[in-house]
């Protein structure tokens, strides 16, 4: 176990393992991602209130929950980077940042579409939303706080930081629908309890879920591969991946 | 700077208790800032400023004042603790005292709680004592005003720690100013939602003590909390330059 665990440290090894997965990743994350989407999106039953207009959950509740998991995934990665100083959990923390952003805003931007017809507003300043907005921010905080610091050691670390100090809003947002009387509805999906909808309308959510999943572990590859070529360029095994093609 | 105006902190002994040295930081900080009483006034006279642009921006109607007045002295005193951050830490770094601090035998979390405090006593305590003759100025009953007051006094310290972290991790960067408020005003967010919240509830004759008791748990949560953070930040700041 401790040999993995050293492994890990080394980038070199990383950058084979990923590109050895990547199109795994890829392939499987495109089929669960479009199963569930073209499944949710044609053939799930309407909904007997909301009607059609319901079916942007199948993009929006996805994307909510992967922005929530990433920063749940950078807070473990900044412990790691704090306390056992490993090169690649830093390298995660700076590749995926921007992807949370992004996946944050892509749920408040589903999530306005779709208040629209069904609450009859773009936004509110309901506590849900809000707690969202604020991981938005959070991301924004994290990615300029990089930006800032050139030493690539000590950006590592604060970011760390910042991102530990942050985690706090992770609760908010969780509990925000549960703790206040707001217009956002309960979580959707629960480990405890059966889903409230038909399995027509959960399953294709499932999947898509799953298939961002995978979607988002392939994206991290991506970028983490562009990032330690940057940072390891000058060690003889990127020169020479960079001629042959071969780790 | 010259030695007169900027006191060093004399704490060498590793006999010195760990009180004792929050006290020494404590008192020295103190020191400090009644020789350069304008860098005291500053934040307060911005946040007064800042007041004074909402009923002349937006509206000075009675009622609208009336409703918006406890959101307006919230969000000037945020921003006024805001601004008055960079003064914790930077003076320090510039001339090392900082280093110093960081290379006592004592804790480090333990000298920031003490130099937070003491940043708190500089600017938040002015912001609250100031809090009621803006209150009658935005046309705030009396009751509102005091609920206002008290919730600024529990709210202003959590925004000092909070900012603490803040200012430790934006040492010594470019545009320093800029990016502290990008990180810290998130984490604003819940201070101001709940600070303000007491007093609409106050305004309408609700019982207040939960509020207060929940403005109490962020106060503990912070004070014990960030000067770990803090801490951390600080040592990662100086191993910077």
């Amino acid at each position: 176990m401790w040999r993995i665990f050293h492994k890990l440290g080394s980038p070199k090894w990383f950058f084979g393992i990923a590109a050895r997965f990547m199109p795994w990743l890829l392939a499987g994350g495109l089929l669960l991602l479009m199963a569930g989407i073209i499944w949710g999106l044609a053939f799930a039953p309407e909904d007997y209130l909301q009607g059609n207009s319901y079916r942007i959950i199948f993009i929006h509740v996805p994307s909510a929950f992967m922005a929530q998991s990433v920063y749940i995934m950078m807070a473990c990665a900044a412990v790691v980077t704090l306390v056992w100083r490993m090169k690649l959990a830093d390298v995660f923390v700076k590749a995926v940042a921007p992807v949370g952003l992004v996946l944050t805003f892509l749920a408040l931007f589903t999530g306005a579409v779709w208040g629209k017809p069904t609450w009859g507003t773009w936004w509110i300043w309901d506590a849900r939303l809000t707690s969202m907005l604020i991981l938005l921010f959070l991301y924004g905080g994290v990615i300029a706080l990089d930006r800032a610091i050139n030493d690539e050691k000590s950006a590592a670390r604060a970011v760390a930081v910042l991102v530990l100090v942050g985690v706090v809003n992770i609760p908010i947002i969780k509990y925000s629908v549960e703790w206040w009387n707001t217009l956002h509805q309960p979580a959707t999906f629960k480990l405890t309890e059966k889903p409230s909808m038909p399995a027509e309308m959960w399953v294709p959510l499932l999947l898509s879920v799953l298939g961002l999943y995978l979607i988002f572990g392939w994206l991290a590859c991506v970028r983490m591969q562009a990032e330690i070529l940057v940072r390891e360029r000058r060690t003889r095994w990127v020169k020479t991946f960079v001629t042959t093609g071969k780790v | 700077m010259n030695a007169e105006t900027r006191p060093t902190v004399r704490l060498v002994r590793s006999s010195v208790g760990a009180l004792a040295a929050m006290k020494g930081v404590f008192a020295r900080d103190m020191k400090v800032a009644f020789r350069q009483r304008q860098d005291l006034l500053n934040p307060l006279l911005f946040f007064i400023m800042v007041v004074t642009l909402f009923p002349l921006g937006v509206s000075p109607e009675v009622s609208f004042l009336q409703e918006a007045g406890a959101g307006i002295l919230w969000v000037a005193a945020l921003l006024s603790v805001l601004l008055s951050l960079d003064h914790l830490f930077r003076h320090d770094f510039d001339d090392g005292t900082l280093e110093q601090l960081v290379l006592q035998p004592q804790p480090l979390f333990l000298l920031i709680l003490a130099k937070t405090m003491a940043h708190w006593m500089l600017t938040g305590l002015p912001l609250v004592l100031l809090t009621p003759i803006l209150g009658v100025m935005v046309h705030l009953d009396g009751n509102s005003i005091a609920v206002l007051c008290l919730t600024l006094l529990i709210g202003t310290p959590v925004l000092s720690f909070i900012g603490a972290i803040g200012a430790a991790l934006t040492l010594g960067l470019r545009s320093a100013g800029v990016l502290l408020s990008l990180l810290i005003i998130p984490l604003y967010i819940p201070v101001l939602i709940f600070g303000t919240g007491t007093v609409a509830a106050a305004a309408e004759g609700a019982p207040v003590g939960a509020y207060l008791a929940l403005m109490g748990a962020f106060l503990v949560l912070a004070a014990t909390l960030a000067p770990f953070a803090a801490a951390a930040a600080l040592r990662i700041s100086l191993s910077n330059g």
